[in-house]
């Protein structure tokens, strides 16, 4: 099983290699580089909800706070780039590992109200702290450079994003299989159960969040340095929902779902420009469809159908 | 303004909209009690009510026909997304139903957009706009309007649950749903049931409100979410706290973007859920539950 996990992993990075040599121009390269930052953020979420049977309907927040760590620490206090992500990502670990303990208390339903709300409380923060963030229309971001070299072009940000995916997948890949990976999919299976077998089932919990929740955040940075300029969308309700339909579309627990589902949701609003007014009927119809007749995700599914699993 | 109009005044406005998330909540809590479903197109009935209301009296029907078919019609967009959405997939992951669920809320946010357009829209006050005053504060006939028939829609659930054959089938499946089949409950009829009734509730609100707040495609979003907010507070499942819960969401609401934030006046509901949670778990008046092993 090791083995074959690995095989994939193996096919991503030739993908990733051959991928700018064969894109025609750079709108495609634009939107290679879009779906690698979603893919890197829902495999930490898959990590969540699908390896951990955990909801999060406010990761965009987290993601949010490290696009804006990004953007308002150097803007407005001259910090570097770097020490600014990392200052999201701690702030956004610390955040998370607060609300965590009493969140994860919560079952089902009101676990997602309560990730819900504390989305919904940090996008609304973002949109009225004008004097900081620009408000409902964003402000620009300071541009990306470390040892005096400055990651300015698409194929720069590309090859940084393709080896982020590369370890975030073989990362994953690993952390599934290890001790952490087989009390998450415990708890998951019967949390009353791992109990008794000795998992510390909240103390699971709270870090599998905060994990997911730091990758959300980095990647933020990532994004607004990228594409230079950020505003509360970002964060917002919506953008938490996709995330979360990226991660079932291709398949709760599965790595390499995480992928096709961040790969086939990054383009779909590109398929459906061409649906004038029609895009959000067609993609409520598309995530309906996809989620009544693929319960389980497309690549469980699939892999399901062609005899064999992952 | 003394401080006692200033805050009746408060008062007022928070009640009114408390209704509203109250009728939203008690939608939540049928579906919810029928299939464990948190119906994430709730806030798409209460926005559908009130844009169909709209463009009913602008067609030139007589007010009493436009909103009797302004509920009439979410209630058939509810047994819709039943029959084709959620009936098919039962007994799947949570996510995988809020993903459905808001799925369909995007089909009718979408086609509300293309059919109506983008513009607010608002539908004339139903007994005229002149304020009646009370201690310095005002209060507009329209409030009276939402307040009283959130109260007789109520009393009428209230009685359909503890009196009538249909009423008690529904809350048998809400505790048990495999004991209710065994005595010969037609569950999926309550399933059905539920998705009408909570249809029609939204839309009710919805209507009732847009003299008020004004409405436009997208104005469900926030309707359901607190709606959501307020059916949690109550404690999920138990209709008298979707009610209280409501009320409660409105009336603290207004307060505090009156004293103290307008601009975070949306996110009150949502800090208040939060406190909530980390100390009551399961809401104000939630049932406990123990999980069988």
């Amino acid at each position: 099983m090791r083995n074959r996990a690995y095989n994939g992993l193996y096919v991503v990075i030739a993908i990733l290699v051959v991928l700018p040599f064969v894109l025609p121009n750079s709108f495609y390269l634009d939107l290679a580089i879009r779906m690698a930052i979603n893919a890197v953020i829902v495999l930490g979420l898959n990590l969540l909800i699908g390896f951990a049977g955990q909801i999060s309907l406010g990761h965009a927040g987290f993601l949010g706070i490290g696009a804006y760590a990004s953007a308002v620490l150097p803007t407005h206090f001259g910090w570097h780039p770097v020490l600014a992500m990392v200052a999201g990502a701690v702030a956004t670990g610390v955040l998370a590992a607060l609300v965590a303990r009493p969140i994860f208390k919560l079952k089902g339903n009101y676990l997602a109200m309560a990730t819900l709300g504390l989305g919904i409380i940090l996008s609304i923060a973002l949109r009225n702290e004008a004097q900081w963030t620009g408000g409902p229309d964003g402000m620009p971001v300071p541009a990306f450079g470390v040892f005096g070299f400055e990651l300015s072009s698409d194929k720069h940000w590309y090859w940084v994003v393709a080896i982020l995916l590369s370890v975030s997948v073989w990362a994953s890949l690993n952390l599934i299989d290890s001790p952490f990976g087989r009390a998450l999919r415990a708890l998951h299976g019967s949390e009353v159960a791992s109990r008794v077998v000795g998992v510390d089932v909240v103390r699971y919990k709270v870090s599998i969040f905060v994990l997911s929740a730091v990758f959300a955040s980095l990647m933020g940075s990532i994004t607004a340095h990228y594409v230079g300029f950020v505003t509360p969308n970002l964060a917002d309700f919506f953008h938490s929902i996709e995330l979360v339909t990226m991660v079932v579309i291709g398949g709760m627990a599965s790595v390499y779902g995480s992928l096709v589902g961040a790969v086939l949701l990054t383009a779909l609003p590109q398929a459906l420009a061409t649906f004038e007014g029609w895009e959000t009927v067609v993609f409520g119809a598309i995530l309906m469809i996809c989620m009544i007749f693929l319960p389980k995700g497309l690549v469980p599914t699939l892999a399901a159908k062609f005899g064999k699993g992952e | 303004m003394s401080m006692l109009a200033q805050f009746l005044q408060f008062l007022f406005s928070g009640v009114t909209v408390g209704a509203t998330y109250a009728l939203a909540a008690l939608g939540f809590t049928l579906i919810y009690n029928a299939s464990n479903v948190i119906n994430f197109a709730q806030g798409e009935f209460i926005m559908l009510g009130g844009m169909l209301a709209v463009f009913f009296v602008q067609s030139g029907l007589p007010l009493p026909a436009a909103l009797v078919l302004a509920i009439l019609v979410p209630a058939v967009v509810g047994i819709l997304i039943e029959k084709l959405a959620i009936e098919p997939v039962k007994g799947a992951e949570t996510v995988t139903l809020i993903i459905i669920t808001i799925g369909a809320s995007l089909v009718i946010r979408g086609l509300t957009a293309v059919i109506f357009g983008k513009g607010t829209h608002s539908l004339p006050a139903f007994s005229g706009d002149e304020p009646i005053q009370i201690l310095g504060a005002t209060l507009m006939p329209q409030s009276l309007w939402v307040l009283g028939v959130t109260a007789i829609v109520v009393v009428v659930l209230w009685y359909f649950f503890n009196r009538t054959l249909t009423g008690k089938a529904m809350l048998a499946t809400s505790y048990n749903r495999v004991a209710a089949e065994l005595v010969g409950i037609n569950t999926n009829g309550v399933l059905f049931m539920s998705f009408a009734m909570s249809a029609a509730l939204g839309a009710l609100g919805g209507i009732l409100v847009t003299p008020i707040t004004l409405t436009s495609y997208d104005a469900g979003i926030m309707m359901g979410l607190k709606g959501f907010v307020a059916a949690v507070l109550g404690g999920l499942g138990n209709g008298l706290g979707a009610v209280v819960g409501g009320l409660l969401v409105g009336i603290l609401e207004a307060m505090g973007a009156g004293y103290l934030s307008s601009a975070y006046k949306d996110a009150i509901p949502f800090v208040l859920i939060l406190f909530i949670l980390f100390f009551m778990p399961r809401g104000l008046f939630g049932a406990r539950v123990t999980d069988r092993v």
